[in-house]
């Protein structure tokens, strides 16, 4: 049966249209950028640059695509209309009168709305899991750069055993239905997870030990969300319900970390060796500070360029290991709407149907650049500084 | 220099243990030997029938025993029939020693494969060859074009070709493999027709440019964009060098000052760059051998992966580990060696 189509004209006004409350919020966000430029630093000074304009639009875009899902997908990413099957982009679904504006896929589902409500599962957990990598990294890198000796000889035999594997054989030991019948990623988020906590515990502690109300309040803060959060990512037991991750994220979340916390750990003790030659460390060793105030509120600070760009070529890199995940099926469920998973599913069949493949390959690589683009906006402008 | 590269190796040694260890728990956790028993015997075994598989074949042994007996350390027992006292080897297609003896890794002995049902080593030595091909090809073509590229962008910094170039390079540091093999067979295999979306005719019949050419471009253009950034940064760098503006000043052309002079300076760097290159290069093998449906080593692991294939998994393992290590350890001596000015200790 010959279903109508919209046409190409029809598809892009279509998606531009369908874009509509992102349009609108990125303009919001472009308008209050320009007018208060000055007074938002670096960030500020990533509108001096056409690189580094495209690259924080992207960013955002993806970012309000993940926010305003509900809105702009027309359709439920898991909703099969059987006579949409293999359909061509723009064929209009005869029962709800809806455009497939990028077409079907073999399964019947509309590959636009995929595509969008992909971005969400992309913008939650590459960000989360490139931040516990930080933490992660930098609480093991900073000791091992700034003490050096055994410490560092054990801690970075450690990580070169890690980043010796080639991540995608990781993957595939760290990342299968049989691993989540035994504890390890448990085990494993129960270790990382820890991190965060010791992090701003040993943040708070070392700054303000000499104020004891205001610690007291700042460690129970820290104890507080952060023991919440660990309860509920690690155990799934968080009391209020909330937070919850299903076995196979916290597998996919865990392997990520783990497959990315050495590089981490490798740039900051490179950071740390460097600074820790500093006068003002030597200023602080001779007022008598801890090592561990000296690491957290005199390096870290000073090595927060690098990182910053870091972080941001990070994010790319592990929105890239969650489509290869996906794209070898494993960790995600088989039906995710994922970018990774959509790729796999279409690369099988383009000998007939190019039309699945492209949007998700598309996304995943405009945000991947986003990121890259940003990152390289930052890194220039840290070198003018 | 010796002693340097002496103390190397030994940890290298110490990794490859290391991480050995940690596979064969990985491998050997219950969930996993249950898989493997399944495929090997079928679904709808009883679970008493896949607990004695495993107990007959040794799987249920003191877990340093099979490590130390697959490592070489520990004489492996003959499988005797305790019904009629032979000794018959546990894989009908696999030669394994009728009376107890050192017969692991560190004798050679890789052990045997459960999904191909063949040794592990002649398995895995053809498809190394396969894969060696590929990353020639793939060498071949990224090193020249990224340097290239590098050299071209990085020789006047700040020009438009930079910011071209520099763009470009960015954009395919954003295509991992399996986007830019899906694109280029799009366009290259879908629409011109002119290359096969699928390699795997090269196992066979031998590599073409009509089958070989879509996996060594997929491969080559991830890699391009990084290696051409550090040329870049390389060369601008060298490009502000006293010497330069000497060569310059005394009436030699631009084009002179760059290829006799900046050139072979602004090398070194890329040259590390390259080495460690290949850890990324090994998953690009997995991803592109998948997608190309090239009999490699990529391939060979995710079979293995996928079935539990212990042994083959653990040979590809070391494989790995061995090549990641030894290209450090190239990368660094190398650049000891072309850098003067560093000295190892």
């Amino acid at each position: 049966m010959e279903l109508e189509t919209i046409g190409v004209f029809g598809i892009v006004l279509g998606v531009l249209a369908r874009f509509w409350p992102v349009w609108l919020a990125l303009g919001i966000i472009l308008l209050l950028s320009l007018r208060y430029k000055k007074m938002l630093g670096l960030y500020g000074h990533l509108f001096d640059s056409s690189v580094g304009v495209a690259g924080v639009m992207i960013c955002f875009f993806w970012l309000f695509t993940a926010i305003f899902s509900d809105i702009i997908a027309p359709f439920d990413p898991l909703q099969q209309i059987a006579i949409m099957k293999n359909a061509l982009p723009g064929s209009i679904d005869p029962g709800t009168g809806q455009t497939f504006l990028f077409g079907g896929d073999r399964l019947a589902r509309d590959v636009f709305s995929r595509t969008v409500y992909g971005s969400q599962i992309v913008l939650i957990i590459a960000p989360a899991a490139t931040i516990f990598a930080l933490m992660v990294g930098t609480t093991l890198g900073l000791p091992a750069g700034y003490y050096g000796g055994r410490v560092d000889s054990i801690l970075s035999f450690l990580a070169n055993l890690v980043l010796a594997f080639p991540v995608i054989l990781l993957f595939y030991l760290l990342v299968t239905p049989g691993i989540r019948e035994t504890a390890i990623p448990q085990w494993l988020a129960g270790f990382f997870f820890i991190f965060p906590i010791v992090f701003f515990a040993t943040l708070f502690y070392t700054r303000f030990s000499g104020r004891p109300r205001l610690l007291a309040v700042q460690l129970g803060l820290t104890l507080l969300i952060g023991g919440w959060v660990y309860l509920g990512l690690v155990f799934n037991a968080d009391p209020l319900g909330i937070i919850s991750i299903s076995a196979n994220q916290l597998n996919i979340f865990v392997a990520v970390v783990f497959a990315s916390a050495p590089g981490v750990f490798r740039i900051v003790r490179g950071l740390v060796m460097d600074i820790k030659t500093r006068d003002y460390v030597a200023a602080a060793q001779t007022r008598g500070e801890s090592p561990w105030y000296i690491m957290l509120w005199e390096v870290l600070p000073n090595a927060r360029g690098p990182l910053i760009v870091d972080a941001c070529l990070r994010i790319g890199y592990t929105t890239i290991l969650l489509g290869t995940l996906g794209y070898f099926g494993l960790g995600l469920a088989p039906e995710s709407p994922d970018w990774g998973t959509g790729i796999k599913e279409s690369s099988r069949l383009l000998r007939a149907y190019i039309h699945p493949a492209l949007p998700p390959v598309f996304a995943l690589m405009s945000f991947v650049l986003g990121l890259n683009l940003l990152a390289d906006a930052l890194r220039e402008q840290s070198l003018k500084d | 220099m010796l002693s340097f590269i002496l103390r190397r190796l030994g940890v290298m040694a110490l990794t490859m243990l290391c991480l050995s260890l940690v596979v064969f728990f990985l491998v050997n956790l219950e969930p996993n030997l249950k898989k493997l028993a399944i495929s090997q015997l079928d679904m709808r075994s009883s679970a008493e029938d896949l607990e004695s598989w495993l107990q007959t074949n040794g799987y249920r042994q003191n877990f340093f025993v099979r490590y130390g007996q697959w490592l070489g350390v520990m004489p492996k027992q003959p499988n005797v029939d305790p019904a009629t006292g032979v000794a018959s080897p546990r894989f009908a297609f696999c030669n394994e020693p009728s009376e107890a003896r050192f017969s692991g890794v560190l004798q050679g002995d890789f052990g045997c494969s459960t999904k191909f049902k063949v040794p592990v080593a002649q398995k895995l030595v053809p498809a190394l060859g396969a894969t060696g091909l590929l990353m020639f090809w793939v060498m071949a073509v990224m090193v020249p074009v990224s340097l290239l590229i590098g050299v071209l962008a990085g020789m006047r910094e700040g020009s438009r070709t930079d910011r071209t170039l520099s763009v470009a390079s960015i954009t395919t540091t954003a295509t991992p493999e399996y986007i830019s093999g899906v694109i280029f067979t799009v366009i290259f295999a879908s629409w011109l027709g002119w290359l096969n979306g699928s390699a795997a005719s090269a196992t066979n019949s031998g590599i073409t440019f009509y089958n070989f050419t879509l996996p060594v471009m997929t491969m080559a253009i991830y890699g391009i964009g990084y290696i051409a950034r550090m040329t870049r940064a390389s060369m601008v760098e060298v490009m502000t060098q006293q010497y330069i503006r000497t060569a310059r000043l005394k009436g030699l052309s631009f084009n002179a000052v760059v290829l006799k002079h900046a050139l072979r300076n602004a090398l070194i760097a890329p040259f590390t760059v390259i080495m460690l290159q290949f850890p990324w290069l090994l998953t690009g093998v997995v991803i592109v051998e998948v997608m190309f449906r090239y009999q490699g080593f990529g391939f060979t692991l995710v079979e293995a992966a996928g079935n539990n294939d212990i042994d083959l998994l653990l040979a590809c393992s070391l494989v790995s580990v061995f090549v990641v290590l030894s290209t450090q350890l190239v990368s660094d001596v190398g650049y000891a060696l072309l850098n003067p000015r560093i000295r190892v200790q």
